[in-house]
Formats: structure tokens, sequence, C-alpha cells
């Protein structure tokens, strides 16, 4: 049954995402791919087409994944299934917050989550870049020198404080613009 | 028009929902002015409790605030509106897209676009890793847990639910023995 799947697969990531955003990507990506719902191209376009949208990646690419394998439908269940945790989650800890803040037990878990997300997105840093890489090099030697010429462009325009939407827009224009002038 | 709180919150988290892009921390300001300074629905206090709550458990930090923010203020159906509306924007917008997504994702120049954007979305992630790396401590136990959840899912294809499952569980041992500060 495609609906529970879609709902279940997204509540396991709601429910082990924390810190939100690019922490949720090696998870997309193993459940994702596992069911073969999207490949790793697609999860790296949506990746921009979430950064340009409003919301949040957690809710863009749930939306997106449940409309594209099982309609509408599709969508609401697997919407459903990454914001219901979160939202259960709050709601407990809504009546206690304050102990919450300051139980041991919560600035221990965090102490040992903050790190494990950093080696987390590392690895999906890794299995990204050598998808950009050798996806490239399929396709020829000034295919790859571009490649990394965009990454290191847009490396230092973003640690200069460049919005996203305007990183994503320049490598489209850049793209594009190669793609036609190498032959791609 | 009889006032309603759970009308407010619905459309309020929408307007939040509807004008953050990225999401994430990008939401915070925004949430700040519209529950603290316009609404006073929290203390400025309690949005920093807000924010250390969102982070320490999981989802999104959009809907845990929404969620939490939406209880304080209508209990729990308070908190059904407010989610529904931060949610409800993004929602919207991504099923209208995918569609054209669909039909435009076989033209050469709109590969093209996207083998160009993967290279810069490659640059984002490793900008917004650098940024998690510098915030985060480096004494032994980090740099351990760094490496271990690193190597685990990269060089052994360990599931990333197990690598958080039990990298949170060591820092609640570790912590609660007092070998390591929390």
């Amino acid at each position: 049954m495609i609906l529970l799947d879609l709902f279940w697969t997204f509540f396991k990531i709601g429910l082990f995402t924390f810190g939100g955003g690019y922490a949720m990507l090696p998870l997309i990506q193993s459940e994702v791919m596992s069911h073969q719902w999207m490949s790793l191209d697609e999860i790296v376009n949506f990746i921009a087409v979430s950064e340009s949208t409003p919301g949040p990646f957690a809710v863009n690419i749930s939306s997106y994944i449940g409309r594209i394998t099982a309609g509408i439908a599709g969508a609401v269940c697997a919407t459903l299934g990454v914001v219901l945790p979160s939202f259960l989650v709050i709601l407990l800890v809504a009546r206690f917050y304050r102990a919450f803040r300051h139980s041991r037990t919560v600035e221990g878990a965090m102490c040992g989550l903050r790190p494990a997300v950093i080696g987390l997105i590392a690895s999906a840093l890794l299995s990204i870049a050598q998808q950009v890489f050798l996806q490239s090099a399929e396709k020829s030697l000034p295919a790859v020198l571009t490649s990394a010429a965009v990454f290191g462009l847009m490396t230092l325009l973003s640690f200069r404080k460049v919005h996203p939407v305007l990183i994503i827009v320049l490598s489209g224009v850049i793209g594009v613009a190669a793609g036609y002038m190498l032959g791609l | 028009m009889k006032h309603s709180i759970y009308a407010d919150l619905f459309l309020i988290f929408a307007k939040i929902g509807l004008f953050t892009f990225g999401g994430g921390y990008a939401m915070i300001p925004l949430i700040q002015r519209e529950a603290v300074e316009n609404r006073r629905w929290i203390t400025a206090d309690e949005m920093l409790d807000v924010v250390a709550i969102a982070e320490s458990t999981p989802g999104p930090i959009a809907i845990n605030s929404a969620t939490f923010i939406g209880s304080k203020v209508g209990g729990v159906f308070g908190a059904v509106c407010a989610t529904i509306g931060v949610v409800l924007p993004s929602f919207l917008i991504i099923v209208a897209l995918s569609y054209a997504l669909e039909a435009f994702s076989h033209l050469k120049a709109v590969q093209y676009a996207f083998w160009g954007i993967r290279a810069g979305v490659l640059a984002l992630i490793f900008k917004a890793l650098i940024a998690l790396f510098r915030q985060c401590k480096k004494r032994w136990f980090e740099i351990a847990v760094m490496v271990f959840s690193f190597a685990a899912v990269a060089l052994f294809s360990i599931s990333a639910i197990w690598v958080i499952l039990l990298c949170a569980l060591l820092g609640i041992i570790l912590v609660r023995t007092g070998k390591v500060k929390a």
C-alpha cells in the first residue's frame, strides 16, 4: 500500500531528523533511494527547488515525492507523516518545557546528536560530490572543469553571504551556457 | 466579525510559511516579529525557549515553533491550526510546481541548468557543513562522534537512523555519568 508506505517512511524521516534542513539529507537519501522514489540527481535538483520556494525542506520534499509517486493523496500522506512526529513531540513537551530544556538526558542526547549530524552531512556531501563529478566526467574533461569552477565560485559566494537563491540562479545560468557551448 | 484566535494562528503562521525561503533559521526573525512583537502570544524569553526546544526535538524548526506557540495560545486545536498554517503554503506551491517540473524536466536547457545547479547545491551543502562544524564544540568526544557517524554511513552504509540513535544514547550515557560535560 503506497500511501501507507509514504506516510510511514516520512514519519521515520521526521522522527529522526534533528536540526532540520540539510541534517535530513542522509535519511532522505537512504530511505527515498531505497524505495526508488527519486534518484540522487533528482534529490539534489530538488534541494535547489526547495531553496527557491517557501517553507522547510522536509515539507517540500515530502509533498513532492508524495505527489509524483501517488498523486495528491500521496502528497497529503507523506507531508502528514513528516509533520506528525514533531507535532506530537512538541505537544508533549510544551507542558513541561522548562524541565525538558534543562534535563540532563536531553542535554546529553544533543551533545551526541550535534556532532553526529555533522558526520552525516559530510557523508551526504561526499556522495553528492562523487555524483556531480563522475557524471561530468562521463561527458568530457571541460565538463568536469566547469563543475569544479561552479563549485569553487559558489562556495566563495556563499561564504560572502550571497543568498542561496542567487547562487542557484547563477549556477543554472552557467550550466545552460556551458552546456550549449560544450555541446554536452 | 467575531475575532477567532484559531483563525489568527492559522493566518499568521500561513504568512510565516509563505515568506520564509529555505526554512530553518531564516524563519526565526519572522516568528519573533509576529508572535512576540505584534501579537504578544509569547514573551521574548519564551521565544528563546522555543528555539532551544525546536533544536532539541525532531523535525523542522518551523513546525516545532508553530506547534509550540499554537498549543500555548490555543491548546491542541491551536497547535493544529498553527501547524497546518505553516505547512499549507509550501505544500500547495510544491504540488503545483511538481506538474511544471514533470512537464519541463526533459528539455535540454532545463537539464543543462540542473547540471550546473547540482554543483551549486554542492557548494551550499559544503558551506552549511563548515558553518555547523565551526559552531560545534571540538573536544575528543565530538571529533570521535563526527568520525564515527561519517564512517558508519559513508564506508559501512549503516542506516542514518541507527547512527542517530546510537550517538544520542552515547551522549546521554557520557553526560549523565559525568564523563563528558554538556
